[in-house]
């Protein structure tokens, strides 16, 4: 457990790199919903795939920051009640670290299923949860429209993470040398 | 696609605004937003308004710099009052209790209160936007990390979020590469192809780009290591500076603002609406 929340340098770096490729992915590479103000956000894929690699610290900042500074950039100011919920669910999605074996260049069957089951609760709470629950502290907005809005992007994010995050996973397995990929002759 | 569009496209200029230290800016931009975003009192949001307006005046901060900000707002705007009417054409009613009908379309009432949360709520958002601006549009990018540090954010984050701002235009360059090869390699991505391919075509350029982001992990934190990052529990920043007075004086004002705004809403409004049917 403890060593989920370890923060090293290469935590860090990550970290901000994630950040900035999250607020790419943010800004530019999305589709719009029939669900005004939600989108398909692929970024949430990338925040899965930070999450997982560097832990539950590293998600939770990547998102936070990703989606604060996009805001900022696109509308002047960060709509906080969802930033932080971004965090929320890259905090949760890290709970996927060192429970897959992608570091060892494997992620099939299991590991796909533990990712995305963790990848779902994420979601669930981060958007059904957290976010319309603070709309409501925060903004006062209309209890069933955020609810709605949340559920939406509850759904597009968990195919998101859930798609796009699998894929990039299997893809960074491929990348890694396989334990015991030497033999004795 | 608006790969011109430049992050921080802060100007150095010599203004009050600009002499400020970043820090001070970061706790009044804070201050300010959390007023506006407490109180739903019309009075309290235009009185921050103009007030902000007035700042961006002095700030010497030009139309064209904002423009486009202004613009994805305004859209913001008025489809939050749209769909905020159509799901709950009732709330304001619900808040205010009472009710004053004025007109009906559809079958859905019209009423005065409906109309006064509307209006208060599209104030609330549209004044926070030039304090945003503002802030954004005169603090040195270098001087944030040492400003968040100051509030007491940890520095490591702090240092993650300075990551962030230097390497976002290095990735947006990255990415219109990768963007412009696979092109030329035959992916099509214009508005020729189909919109499910060109969208399955945008995320074989973020593959690359994320593969060749992570090796550049590894340098940087490498780098970093060599050079002793995070051995002790505190650091030093550069850029950060001293507080002057102009720096108390504009923290004084930004929390008298602040409290106002709560005060307000406590003794006065005794919720966070300001009722004025009753």
């Amino acid at each position: 457990m403890k060593d989920l929340f370890k923060v090293n340098t290469k935590t860090i770096v990550a970290t901000g790199l994630g950040a900035a490729i999250f607020t790419l992915l943010f800004m530019y590479v999305k589709v719009p919903s029939p669900v005004p103000e939600t989108s398909f956000q692929t970024a949430y894929g990338l925040s899965a795939l930070f999450a997982t690699l560097f832990g539950p610290i590293a998600g939770a900042l990547i998102s936070f920051i990703g989606h604060a500074l996009s805001d900022a950039i696109q509308y002047g100011s960060p709509w906080w009640s969802w930033v932080i919920a971004s965090g929320v669910s890259g905090f949760i999605f890290g709970f996927a670290f060192k429970r897959t074996k992608v570091e060892e260049g494997e992620f099939k069957g299991k590991d796909i299923l533990t990712f995305n089951i963790i990848q779902v609760i994420g979601n669930v709470i981060a958007w059904v949860v957290v976010a319309p629950v603070l709309d409501i502290l925060i903004y006062q907005e209309p209890v069933n429209l955020v609810f709605t809005q949340g559920i939406t992007a509850a759904i597009m994010n968990c195919i998101s993470a859930g798609v796009i995050g699998t894929l990039l996973l299997i893809a960074y397995a491929a990348t890694r040398t396989k334990k015991g990929s030497l033999s004795k002759k | 696609m608006n790969m011109k569009m430049k992050l921080f496209s802060y100007n150095l200029a010599d203004t009050p605004i600009h002499r400020l230290s970043g820090l001070t800016k970061l706790i009044c931009f804070l201050f300010l937003t959390f007023a506006v975003m407490y109180s739903y009192d019309i009075r309290v949001t235009l009185a921050v308004m103009v007030f902000s307006i007035l700042l961006m005046w002095v700030s010497k901060i030009r139309f064209s710099q904002v423009r486009l900000m202004v613009i994805y707002v305004l859209i913001f705007i008025v489809t939050n009052a749209v769909i905020s009417f159509f799901f709950s054409p009732e709330y304001g009613t619900t808040i205010y209790g009472t009710s004053h009908e004025f007109a009906k379309i559809f079958g859905i009432s019209l009423t005065y209160e409906q109309l006064f949360y509307q209006v208060t709520k599209m104030f609330k958002y549209a004044s926070v936007i030039p304090l945003g601006m503002i802030f954004l549009l005169t603090t040195n990018p270098s001087e944030f990390a040492s400003s968040l540090n100051g509030i007491g954010v940890n520095y490591k984050a702090a240092i993650a979020v300075a990551l962030t701002l230097r390497y976002f235009p290095d990735i947006q360059r990255d990415y219109h590469d990768i963007y412009l090869s696979q092109q030329a390699r035959g992916l099509e991505l214009s508005s020729k192809a189909k919109f499910f391919d060109r969208f399955k075509n945008s995320l074989l350029i973020v593959i690359p780009l994320i593969f060749s982001t992570l090796d550049r992990v590894e340098v940087i934190s490498n780098a970093m290591d060599l050079r002793g990052f995070s051995k002790n529990k505190t650091r030093t920043w550069y850029t950060s500076r001293k507080l002057s007075r102009q720096d108390v004086l504009a923290l004084v004002v930004s929390g008298l603002i602040f409290i106002a705004t709560v005060c307000v809403s406590v003794f006065i409004n005794q919720s966070r609406f300001y009722n004025p049917f009753i």
